[in-house]
């Protein structure tokens, strides 16, 4: 085979599919449809296979991208599945919900002339596959005897979790909530990660042997000290999340109507408002929703609110469009289904309707001045710019704070900001419980809260003196057969089962 | 860095802990068990959380004592759980009325105010089960150190006071119990008090038991007869719980209310709970529920307690209309107008906030 050159691949990205925006903004399937065999085949052959790819090291949890890629051109389906399981045991979510574009797409070396290879729509469209096919990769797991006990079953704890299994560890998940994904199931909308995608991925990690318990709220049922010395945990991942939501401290806010992104999201993904009555838990959705804020949650947050029929919905946010840290893909949905957006403005007052209602947003506009601490132009406010627009709910989506309850419960060390402070491998001040997430950076993506996940977990095992077995697992035939002729001490490995 | 303890000989190694809880007392719930609900669905085949003993109080007023071995053990005063009926519920966040470590229960008492706590009143009988119960929430009481304390407990909040009623009287306070209700008719635990407390002043609005007049009277009158009086801890309605605190700020009596705003996780995460304290703004989940009486916005309170009252209202009515469908005369008796009836259907069933 000659080596594909940069002229001779598909120079077009393969689009992706999509429901139009008059469409999707009615209902609450999926707005990206997924690539079919033949978009995945011919953006497989968009890949250079570089000798040495940086897309890689690009990747949180650095996924062979080549690697599997180059399977899907040798049309070797399952083997591509894989590969990609072998550093994450989540693609059909995390080709959907990763910011791709920031990187191992940034890093892509056709992006340098051309539109960088697809990865995520790749890494998505084989996870669908799997879904579909039933496929899933259970290693051969010898118990070695040790319980790992895992706090929120969020991405980073699923993450943590899975590793630990595949090193042969009886773990156990805690979730406060009643059902299991944290995040991706309470925040992330349907739209974006239908809840039957995390219950399959979901569904492969109680594969692995992972136990998940819900309704179970540690700090409080038991703590985080119980469970290393009473209920048998020999080391203990928090990865509970920051889900502590910000306010402005600006007149009105307890005004009824408005309300975190946190609550509105979390009433219509995991309670279902949105079939109110059939369900019982109420949003009462606004005509005129503002949403405060341009991060993906804010996105989420306005087009949950459009298709559950709000008639206007408004972004504001202090800086510009170029400033707006929600993914671009979020961003141009937004806007074609209708949001309406006021850049470089900040909300200074939720007015009320004098009987305790939100009747509408004061605003000031804004202008970039000088660059800030983080590099963006500071927002300046405009004298004499206030203006007001009426809107009846108000949506809070400007990030979050550290949840206090497990430090309120235990005696581990936090930061000044209440966020758990770590050591580089993740390690808290208390022996044997690591921590990753949004609880230890803040609020960031789902990826580098897996890839936390799977940091502390290479930690935990070392801290239990297990072999590394996160290389064992990656299905090579060359590998599979170097890891069958394992030393006998080594006795905590985990062997792929070739037959499937 | 220090190495963990060795691990145990064998290697499924559950510890007694671990094997009480695979005994069922609730805490596994694996996810595959969380199956969808339908109305058919009988509620004993739904949740890991077993009703042991319900007792009806009157017509509105209901104890249900659920086995959750952990949680009793958790549990401490002034501390709430939230509990689903079923898979298409709503999490409803209720005080712990009482928890008993031996048994391996906790205890709730509920007004069947809304769809939800009338849902639950029919469908919430001995040996069925919850869908899901999670808790203990919120930090627990800070006790004190006052030798002479009065515990009142207003209507429904009359269960959540008992706790604090007892862990003052165990700590070696003189404790005074004040509880009110509309009419001896509704009035429950009155020898749960009794036995409990050093003085009990029982307090009914049309007078047909104890003092006739509200918990504000009882409240005054030990006042007047204990002015070394150290703390008052005011359990019940918001409009209560203010008035209570009406009464002590002039004596400066230190006021301990637990507040019961409309939440959602109980856990911080989504701010549907804050509450002006001190013109400071706290979730009333993570930061209380107990905070200064003399502090608390009431009124900022009381308001948004409403925020889903149409949504409440078309939810009962619906289910009522359902409820008379399908010829089932004791849910169809009309709705009781409950003075007061505060709570967006989130809050409906909490003590406090439902008398």
């Amino acid at each position: 085979m000659t080596p594909k050159t940069i002229r001779t691949i598909p120079q077009e990205r393969t689009p992706m599919p999509e429901q139009a925006p008059v469409e999707r903004v009615r209902n609450f399937s999926e707005v990206a449809l997924g690539y079919a065999l033949g978009d995945a085949r011919r953006e497989s052959e968009r890949c250079l296979m570089c000798n040495d790819p940086k897309c890689i090291a690009g990747c949180p949890v650095a996924v062979d991208i080549p690697g599997f890629i180059r399977k899907i051109c040798a049309g070797d389906l399952r083997g591509a599945y894989d590969v990609l399981t072998g550093e994450n045991l989540l693609p059909a979510v995390c080709g959907r919900v990763c910011p791709q574009e920031e990187q191992c797409e940034q890093v892509c070396t056709v992006g340098d002339s051309l539109a960088p290879v697809a990865v995520g729509r790749l890494e998505r469209w084989l996870g669908d596959l799997a879904i579909e096919q039933g496929w899933a990769n259970v290693p051969y797991r010898e118990p070695n005897g040790y319980r790992a006990g895992i706090v929120g079953s969020g991405p980073a704890g699923i993450a943590c979790a899975a590793d630990l299994a595949k090193a042969g560890c009886e773990v156990i998940v805690y979730e406060a909530f009643q059902a299991p994904g944290g995040v991706l199931r309470y925040g992330i909308p349907e739209f974006r990660l239908p809840n039957s995608v995390i219950d399959a991925e979901i569904n492969n990690l109680l594969k692995l042997g992972v136990k998940i318990e819900c309704n179970t709220l540690v700090g409080r049922l038991f703590t985080i000290e119980q469970m290393l010395n009473e209920l048998g945990f020999h080391a203990v991942f928090i990865g509970t999340g920051a889900g502590y939501p910000k306010f402005m401290g600006i007149p009105g806010e307890s005004l009824n109507g408005v309300l975190s992104a946190n609550e509105l999201l979390t009433r219509c993904n995991l309670m279902q408002a949105g079939k109110f009555p059939q369900f019982d838990t109420p949003l009462h959705l606004g005509r005129r929703v503002a949403v405060i804020g341009a991060g993906n949650t804010a996105m989420d947050a306005m087009r949950v609110s459009l298709r559950l029929g709000a008639e206007k919905v408004y972004c504001v946010y202090r800086r510009s469009r170029a400033e707006c840290p929600a993914r671009a893909e979020e961003l141009l949905h937004a806007e074609e289904e209708g949001v309406e957006f006021h850049w470089l403005t900040a909300p200074v007052e939720v007015l009320d309707d004098g009987r305790g209602n939100v009747r509408g947003l004061r605003n000031l506009r804004m202008e970039l001045g000088e660059p800030d601490d983080s590099g963006r132009r500071r927002p300046v406010p405009v004298a004499g710019s206030e203006y007001e627009f009426a809107a009846d709910m108000v949506v809070y989506a400007i990030g979050t704070n550290a949840n206090p309850i497990i430090g309120q419960t235990s005696k581990l060390r936090l930061n000044k900001w209440g966020y758990i402070a770590t050591d580089e491998n993740l390690a808290t001040s208390l022996a044997g419980v690591y921590a990753g997430g949004d609880i230890v950076t803040g609020a960031a993506t789902v990826i580098q809260a897996m890839g936390a996940g799977r940091r502390a977990a290479r930690s935990i095992k070392a801290y239990l003196g297990l072999v590394e077995t996160d290389v064992v697992y990656r299905a090579t035939p060359e590998m599979a057969e170097r890891s069958f002729g394992v030393e006998p001490w080594a006795k905590n490995f985990a062997r792929i089962r070739l037959a499937a | 860095m220090s190495r963990p303890r060795v691990p145990p000989a064998a290697p499924e190694g559950p510890s007694g802990v671990d094997g009480d809880r695979r005994g069922g007392n609730g805490l596994a719930s694996q996810v595959g068990e969380a199956g969808q609900s339908s109305p058919t669905t009988p509620p004993e085949a739904e949740g890991a959380f077993e009703i042991v003993a319900r007792e009806d109080f009157s017509d509105t007023t209901y104890l249900l004592e659920v086995r959750h071995a952990r949680l009793a053990q958790a549990a401490r005063p002034g501390q709430f759980v939230i509990v689903m009926t079923h898979a298409e519920g709503e999490r409803v966040p209720l005080t712990i009325a009482d928890y008993d470590r031996e048994r391996g229960t906790i205890t709730m008492v509920v007004q069947a105010v809304g769809k939800t706590t009338r849902e639950m009143q029919r469908r919430c009988r001995v040996g069925a089960r919850l869908f899901s119960l999670v808790g203990p929430m919120g930090q627990p009481t800070h006790l004190g150190t006052a030798r002479k304390v009065a515990c009142v407990g207003g209507g429904l909040g009359v269960a959540p006071v008992f706790p604090q009623v007892r862990a003052h009287k165990e700590r070696g306070a003189y404790v005074i119990g004040i509880i009110g209700f509309r009419s001896r008719s509704l009035a429950f635990w009155e020898e749960k008090f009794r036995a409990h407390c050093d003085e009990l002043i029982l307090c009914t609005d049309d007078g047909s038991a104890g003092l006739k007049g509200l918990v504000t009277d009882g409240l005054q009158q030990a006042l007047a007869a204990h002015p070394d009086l150290g703390e008052v801890i005011a359990i019940g309605p918001p409009v209560m719980m203010r008035a209570c605190a009406g009464v002590t700020r002039a004596r400066k009596v230190k006021t301990t209310v637990s507040l019961n705003p409309i939440m959602v996780d109980g856990t911080g995460m989504c701010g549907g709970c804050r509450v002006s304290v001190g013109g400071q703004m706290k979730f009333a989940c993570v930061d209380g529920p107990d905070f200064d009486g003399h502090a608390v916005d009431f009124d900022e309170l009381m308001r948004r307690q409403r925020r889903f009252a149409e949504d409440e209202q078309l939810a009962t009515a619906r289910w009522l209309e359902a409820c008379r469908l399908a010829q089932a005369p004791e849910a169809a008796r009309p709705a009781e107008g409950l003075a007061g009836a505060v709570g967006g259907s989130t809050a409906a069933g909490r003590g406090p906030g439902t008398a």
